[in-house]
């Protein structure tokens, strides 16, 4: 089943166009991988989705119903659930209020749903009346997307959940990406760790220059030879990470 | 000593309550809004004279009637947000400033053309204070003030702490862009930090009124003391602007004690230099506060 689809986005800040026909879908139960030269639109095609840029072509459908240009605000409310890479705590909120904010949008009891989240991230439990924003790089990560998952979305997109932090955080984090996902949540990511975000993958985009360049299952792109050459170093570091 | 906490420390601590009660809703502007909230003075004025005519109309004591005026000034404060501050939500800060200190004057002149400029009281003829342990000389009105301010802080506290909509302006307060992207809805959070603002500024404007006189600058001059408790606290802080409030209260009412006996005192005159001069001291000693708010 299609939870969401690009079709043909076009679309950019101001003047600046940045996507220029960009198309992807997730289906249900996929973890599915953007990534891409830095530049290449990736962040962007992700925001393009939440409504945080204007789209002037193309559309985005959740579920099969057009979604296209709807504000942030509604489109949370339409179950989809954005983890921004920077920015995505409230760092003198304590974590448990911090996952209270994630479920403002409910009207129920959110109780049961907060208890499921710190059974998926035990450390969260055990700090949760300290302010999140003294919490680790890692553990903070933890927080961002255990509040987008308050609203048990249809979908949760990530944007580069694991910049910035160390290689043994980022093994974590994409474990617990892996468990989100087996829990039943369909995840869009945007990453720069290319080789291990494609190894978690169901699928994976490759963008350039606001486009679509390659499209294959995780396996396929590791094993692609072009691919291999641009964004996995062959053998070289990935790309240094950066702001798309 | 007597001397000390009757003349000195305890109209400290009034004076300091009324910054503090005032300072929360300047502090909460500027966490959640984004901007320094010039008219913020001009709200506290329209309290009183809210109060004021009901003490005309009812004989009832302003104490009494501070919820009806309370909401009275939340309505007013209400539609001024709907006219004036809602067309600009996403305009720059210095623009919001601006249109605050427009609303500053404009307020302050629609009180004087429909009230006047003459000194008014809210609360006539003299209260005698009680004495305590032969010594401790309380008024009942000072009583009320501290007490009010108690609750009314208590009360903020609490919204903060425990409810929901408290959280998200706190949230909010952290970052507007992240709470927008969670889905709170953050117009009811910038309607409840005016209605919050709006009733603590009248109930400090009307303390102020029961304490002294009416007079349409009163709040205005309260303005620049309640921003220098608010920068003290730590701008967005609203735990920082209740402290900010008291010390600034409490700071300017003690220097004026002849602490060197006859050699020398303080003239009162100078009184309102005293905030000032501990806020400079502040913002070059640690500019975010007390409480590390936000950085200019």
């Amino acid at each position: 089943m299609r939870v969401l689809e690009l079709d043909n986005v076009v679309g950019g800040y101001g003047d600046t166009q940045i996507l220029h026909g960009v198309s992807m879908h997730v289906d249900a139960g996929e973890i599915v991988v953007i990534i891409g030269p830095n530049g290449a639109g990736k962040s962007t095609a992700m925001k393009a989705v939440f409504g945080l840029l204007k789209l002037t072509g193309g559309a985005v459908l959740l579920d099969g119903k057009a979604i296209t240009n709807t504000p942030p605000e509604q489109v949370v409310r339409q179950g989809v659930c954005y983890v921004p890479q920077t920015g995505n705590i409230f760092p003198s909120l304590s974590v448990e209020e911090n996952l209270e904010m994630g479920a403002f949008v409910r009207t129920d009891d959110f109780r049961p749903r907060l208890n499921e989240i710190y059974e998926m991230f035990p450390p969260l439990h055990e700090k949760r009346l300290q302010a999140a924003g003294t919490l680790s790089g890692g553990q903070r990560q933890m927080v961002a997307m255990g509040k987008a998952l308050m609203l048990e979305p249809k979908i949760l997109l990530l944007d580069e959940p694991t910049a910035g932090l160390s290689p043994k955080f980022r093994g974590e984090i994409f474990e617990t990406v892996k468990q989100i996902n087996s829990a039943g949540t369909p995840i869009l990511m945007v990453e720069q760790n290319a080789k291990q975000a494609l190894g978690i993958a169901s699928r994976g985009y490759v963008l350039v220059d606001g486009k679509n360049r390659f499209e294959g299952s995780g396996q396929d792109l590791l094993n692609d030879p072009e691919v291999a050459e641009m964004f996995l170093g062959g053998g070289k570091q990935p790309v240094p990470s950066g702001k798309a | 000593m007597n001397e000390f906490i009757n003349f000195y420390l305890i109209p400290g601590l009034v004076l300091g309550s009324i910054y503090a009660l005032g300072a929360i809703g300047i502090t909460m502007t500027f966490g959640i809004l984004r901007f320094a909230n010039f008219a913020h003075g001009e709200t506290m004025t329209l309290g009183v004279y809210f109060t004021w005519s009901l003490v005309q109309f009812t004989d009832i004591h302003p104490l009494l009637l501070l919820p009806v005026s309370m909401v009275l000034t939340v309505g007013c404060v209400l539609l001024i947000d709907r006219g004036f501050y809602k067309p600009l939500r996403n305009s720059p800060t210095i623009i919001l400033v601006i249109a605050s200190f427009g609303l500053m004057l404009m307020v302050r002149s629609v009180v004087q053309f429909f009230w006047g400029v003459q000194l008014k009281t809210v609360l006539p003829g003299i209260q005698m204070p009680i004495v305590w342990f032969d010594y401790l000389r309380l008024s009942p009105k000072h009583i009320y003030i501290i007490g009010g301010a108690l609750v009314l802080m208590y009360a903020v506290h609490y919204l903060l702490t425990y409810t929901k909509i408290g959280k998200a302006m706190r949230a909010m307060s952290d970052s507007p862009e992240l709470a927008r992207l969670t889905g709170i809805d953050t117009e009811k959070v910038v309607r409840t930090t005016w209605i919050v603002g709006a009733t603590l500024a009248c109930a400090a404007g009307v303390f102020l009124a029961v304490d002294t006189q009416v007079d349409t600058m009163m709040g205005f001059n309260l303005l620049l003391p309640m921003f220098a408790a608010a920068i003290l606290g730590g701008v967005g802080k609203p735990y920082g602007a209740m402290a900010g409030g008291l010390i600034i209260g409490i700071a300017e009412e003690i220097s004026t004690y002849p602490w060197l006996g006859d050699l020398w005192q303080f003239n009162p005159g100078y009184k309102q230099a005293i905030a000032f001069f501990i806020m400079i001291i502040m913002l070059l000693w640690r500019p975010t506060g007390l409480f590390r708010g936000k950085s200019f």
